[in-house]
């Protein structure tokens, strides 16, 4: 087993596929600084041209919701239909919506 | 061949032998991410290695395209400079060889986008960008161990000492590379030292190294004379033509 204290810190990848996309979570990549993490997360997740940008930050910033909270947090928007904007028509040719 | 197609002979060679080295590292590598980077590095110059082995091919018009010359050539034939064929070693001497020639490339890379031969010019113009970010990533890598830990220092001057003999043949001018430039179709490489020396040293600064001392270099990669290790790497890359001549899958 490795020594986890050994290991590189963790940071969080996230890819823009196409200008006017908004950046996604692709992944996480370990490394001991930005610039380094910025030269990994390149190396594994862009190289079949999946991107035109990319953000790493550092794990260990991310703070997550409980998932004890989950209830309180998210099913009360479960029987609010009328919050999805299906009401409309849609244009043809309108992508990315 | 004539000297047009033995100077993109060379720089096939040079790609697909450095393509073949970093490969070996493919699985071994410190970290799974830096193993995805050597990877990458070992395709792109696979892929500089087939545009400019199929050039060649046609070139020299005797039905050979780029797997012929990759894998039904022996050692002698072969006309990759010397310092590809090193030894991958541990990582800081994969690094070094890396530093060298990359540098090198990017550079010669740069002044062939002008060439007359329109192949040419258009494999370095895709190419450059490719051998800029291995610049770059070898780069980073020399400062990190170097002004890293006392064991990273110490691995990286052994790594610069073992590759640095071989980086003079890099930028030597004979009849092939005079006929070429000559033709406009080549460029020359002399000229690229100083630009290479400069952007060495900021590198060397920058990681607290010193440049290596001195020695006698060795050169001979271009005329077939090769270190020993080259035969090892194509009884590896050529072994499955050798066995199974023409097989395809």
């Amino acid at each position: 087993m490795s020594d986890a204290s050994k290991e590189w810190p963790l940071w969080e990848v996230f890819v823009r596929g196409k200008g006017g996309l908004s950046h996604r979570h692709a992944g996480s990549v370990h490394a001991v600084d930005a610039k380094m993490a910025l030269e990994h997360a390149r190396d594994t997740y862009t190289r079949r041209m999946e991107g035109v940008s990319l953000w790493v930050l550092p794990s260990a910033q991310i703070v997550a919701s409980d998932p004890g909270d989950a209830g309180a947090l998210f099913e009360p928007a479960e029987d609010k239909v009328y919050r999805h904007p299906t009401f409309y028509k849609i244009p043809d040719g309108i992508t990315h919506i | 061949m004539d000297a047009i197609a033995t100077y993109a002979l060379r720089l096939g060679d040079d790609s697909l032998i450095l393509g073949q080295r970093l490969s070996e590292w493919c699985g071994h590598a410190p970290v799974i991410e830096v193993d995805l980077s050597l990877a990458n590095v070992a395709l792109d110059q696979i892929g500089q290695a087939t545009h400019f082995l199929n050039l060649a091919g046609e070139l020299e018009g005797k039905g050979r395209d780029g797997d012929a010359l990759a894998f039904r050539r022996d050692v002698m034939d072969f006309t990759n400079c010397l310092l590809v064929e090193q030894p991958n070693g541990d990582f800081a001497q994969t690094i070094a060889r890396q530093l060298l020639f990359s540098h090198y490339q990017e550079l010669l890379f740069t002044a062939l986008t002008g060439s007359k031969n329109a192949t040419i010019a258009a494999i370095a113009a895709k190419a450059v960008k490719e051998t800029s970010y291995h610049a770059t990533l070898a780069s980073d890598w020399v400062i990190r161990l170097g002004d890293g830990t006392n064991e990273s220092k110490s691995r990286m001057i052994a790594g610069l000492d073992w590759m640095w003999r071989f980086a003079d043949e890099l930028f030597v001018m004979d009849d092939i590379d005079a006929a070429a430039m000559t033709a406009g179709v080549g460029v020359d490489k002399a000229a690229l030292r100083a630009a290479w020396d400069a952007r060495i040293d900021a590198v060397l600064a920058e990681a607290t190294l010193s440049r290596p001392a001195p020695r006698r270099a060795t050169t001979g990669g271009r005329n077939g004379r090769h270190s020993e290790h080259l035969g090892h790497l194509l009884s590896d890359m050529q072994f499955l033509q050798r066995a199974y001549p023409g097989a395809t899958w």
